[in-house]
């Protein structure tokens, strides 16, 4: 087949390994790659740095003390004045983020997890075509509409159901979250469904099962750590979500169950206090990075885990 | 197959490619050119002098309630000078004062005098400033446009409802005829000049509990969500969202009658104690350039009718003789008229010490009539 092509003069000395140049350049290239690898490393070094020593400003400082900051139920860093008379505990913040991420997920995880199993099991490839680029059109629409989607839209649409919602309230900021989120836990969702082997399946119909049994008795359990890490980064995607919280959920630091109350968030409240008058150096302005440094150890944790549950749970096969 | 069913249309559509582009320029030649034949006609018709193309950008920040005010004029200063850019913030007045001692701009808007902490800091700075009064606020009380029960309020209503020592949830913890229903307080960011002034008029500081926001129109979209909330803000927010919000009538101290933000009520100080002025703080070094000094004149010409147009109130004829005055003349009117010599807060109102002759008396020779301005040096 090859007659009429010359062979290298390498091949034909039957030489085969790499010439001297090629192994030089190649350990150039994966130097290259390392120095990128080492570089997000220490990207993320730099920036946890960073978070402890701003945040060591604000725990070090003696209007502030550990205990106040983790079980205090009052937060008034941007209400009150006087350092002396201001509160910080975390409980209102953390509360808000937590019933914003809470309703979200109430919302994400169902509906992306069945447009998960209805586009790898039962979807024609017609309905995939038209479905799978809308759900990426859905990622792909900036926070801030949502955010305004859920002030000028959701929130009206509640209170139209009970006016004892609040204008701003976690309830309409958590639908949007969980809007935003629901493409991510889908499209992760459906690679880890569709990663599983069609023998699997075949094997299911072969003794007489419908489709629905094979796609919650076998694809799903199959499938659940991927399923379940899936789950686990849309929820730390919608802690740490800013946009729509900051426009929807509004500016009162509220400890409370209640999902109709105005529910500031730990972002929502970085948000406030960058805008707000308050001069970097204070100790309220610092406060800002103990937030944002008890929400890194919060989404840490869930990372953890997440990588916990893919390894106790994953199955592999062939 | 499935390639070659594809590329036909392709090749297809890149031939028709230049078409399109042409057609495209035509359109956009098009819509360029009309408007820029109306703004060359608008100009003509107001200045007879030709202008000299003045070329720039021009930073103004602060009080958002301001800000209706500053937008109005840069944009139509930008029919005159298309060249130069001038860009309006509205960041609050404490913020705009903390960016016009770090230089960074070149007119500070407010909703209140300079206070003496932050004289202090732009003279620690070298920022030499001018204060000119531009406009009447009103500072409005709002309530739901539902919301039957609030007559009207007096300050001591309102220091029960916003005050610090404050302790009332519900509204009929204020007047037992009111519904038992739990108050939702709005109110601007502690940044904001609005809020220092609501402070000094209920004399001390606000309670928390309060939704702070730096963002007027997000204090509109609260108030006019819910039925049980109240709020406050510049008269021009609410001018703008009258049908979602209502102005509560305030209980003049000194009269007894409740008055509304109406314009003659602030105009002779009837809306007391919520009517305040509404200043501009330019920097004395960007007078400098050509194009601030063009600007600031275009400011103080146009803002008599441009305030009402946003819904303010322009200022009455004497303290505008000064405005005109103190702009004609920035070297000998420096600095602020609400503070003394040493750097403290005067007593008096607003019409007693802004018109109050100053010890200069290179100020007494300027004509007090005098309506037009000259270019500052």
């Amino acid at each position: 087949m090859n007659r009429g092509l010359p062979i290298p003069s390498a091949l034909e000395q039957k030489r085969y390994r790499p010439t001297g140049s090629a192994r030089r350049s190649e350990r150039v290239v994966v130097a290259l790659l390392m120095a990128c690898a080492l570089g997000t490393i220490a990207l993320s070094v730099l920036i946890v740095l960073m978070l402890l020593r701003e945040s060591w400003s604000f725990f070090s400082s003696p209007n502030v003390s550990l205990t106040q900051f983790l079980f205090g139920t009052r937060w008034t860093a941007l209400e009150v004045r006087d350092l002396e008379k201001v509160e910080f505990g975390i409980w209102p913040l953390l509360s808000g983020t937590l019933r914003v991420t809470g309703i979200a997920m109430l919302i994400a995880w169902p509906m992306g997890l069945i447009t998960a199993i209805y586009l790898s099991e039962f979807a024609s490839n017609r309905v995939r075509k038209i479905l799978k680029p809308s759900l990426e059109i859905l990622a792909g629409i900036p926070t801030v509409v949502f955010g305004y989607f859920a002030v000028l839209l959701i929130s009206p649409g509640l209170q139209w159901i009970s006016p004892s919602f609040d204008t701003f309230n976690a309830t309409s900021a958590g639908i949007a979250v969980g809007i935003l989120c629901l493409p991510l836990v889908c499209s992760l969702a459906e690679d880890a469904l569709s990663a599983v082997p069609t023998s699997l399946r075949e094997a299911v119909y072969s003794l007489g099962g419908t489709r629905m049994n094979t796609a919650l008795n076998v694809v799903l359990p199959s499938a659940l750590s991927g399923v379940i890490s899936a789950m686990l980064l849309a929820f730390s995607r919608a802690l740490g979500e800013t946009m729509v919280v900051a426009l929807a959920a509004g500016t009162l630091a509220t400890f409370t169950l209640d999902p109709r109350q105005q529910s500031q968030t730990m972002t929502g409240f970085i948000v406030e206090m960058l805008k707000s008058d308050l001069e970097y150096g204070t100790v309220q302005y610092y406060s800002l990075f103990g937030v944002a440094l008890a929400l890194f150890v919060i989404t840490f944790v869930m990372t953890l885990l997440g990588q916990l549950i893919r390894r106790r749970y994953r199955e592999v096969y062939q | 197959m499935a390639f070659s069913g594809g590329f036909v249309p392709f090749s297809a559509r890149s031939r028709y490619f230049p078409i399109l582009g042409v057609l495209c320029f035509f359109t956009l030649v098009g819509c360029g050119g009309q408007p820029a034949a109306d703004t060359k006609k608008g100009t003509g018709a107001a200045d007879k002098a030709p202008v000299p193309a003045l070329r720039g950008n021009i930073q103004v920040d602060g009080s958002s309630t301001v800000r209706p005010i500053g937008e109005a004029v840069a944009k139509r200063y930008a029919e005159v000078q298309s060249q130069v850019q001038v860009d309006v913030g509205g960041r609050g007045t404490g913020n705009g004062f903390k960016r016009l001692i770090a230089k960074e701009i070149d007119f500070s808007q407010a909703s209140r005098p300079v206070t003496p902490n932050e004289a202090k800091q732009l003279a620690e700075a070298k920022v030499e400033f001018l204060e000119v009064p531009v406009a009447y606020d009103g500072l409005t009380i709002v309530v739901h446009s539902t919301n039957d029960w609030v007559k009207e309020l007096t300050v001591d209503q309102l220091k029960k409802i916003y005050a610090e020592d404050a302790t009332a949830q519900n509204w009929s913890d204020i007047d037992p005829s009111w519904p038992k229903e739990p108050m939702k307080l709005f109110a601007p960011g502690t940044g904001s000049g609005t809020y220092d002034y609501f402070c000094e008029v209920i004399g001390g500081k606000l309670r928390t509990g309060i939704s702070l926001n730096e963002d007027d129109n997000a204090l509109v979209t609260g108030v006019s969500g819910n039925q049980y909330s109240i709020g406050f803000f510049g008269v021009a927010y609410f001018e703008e969202n009258r049908s979602k919000l209502r102005a509560v009538p305030i209980v003049n101290p000194k009269t007894g009658v409740a008055v509304l933000p109406e314009r003659e009520a602030i105009e002779k100080n009837d809306y007391s104690p919520f009517s305040r002025p509404l200043f501009v703080y330019v920097n004395r070094q960007s007078l400098d350039r050509a194009e601030v000094r063009s600007f600031l004149k275009y400011y103080i010409e146009s803002a008599p009718e441009l305030v009402q147009n946003v819904g303010y109130v322009k200022l009455p004829s004497d303290v505008w003789a000064k405005v005109n005055e103190i702009v004609a003349n920035p070297q000998a009117n420096l600095g602020s008229r609400f503070l003394d010599a040493n750097g403290e807060k005067k007593e008096g109102s607003f019409l007693e010490l802004f018109l109050a002759p100053t010890d200069e008396p290179a100020k007494s020779d300027a004509p007090a009539s005098n309506t037009t301005v000259q270019e500052g040096q």
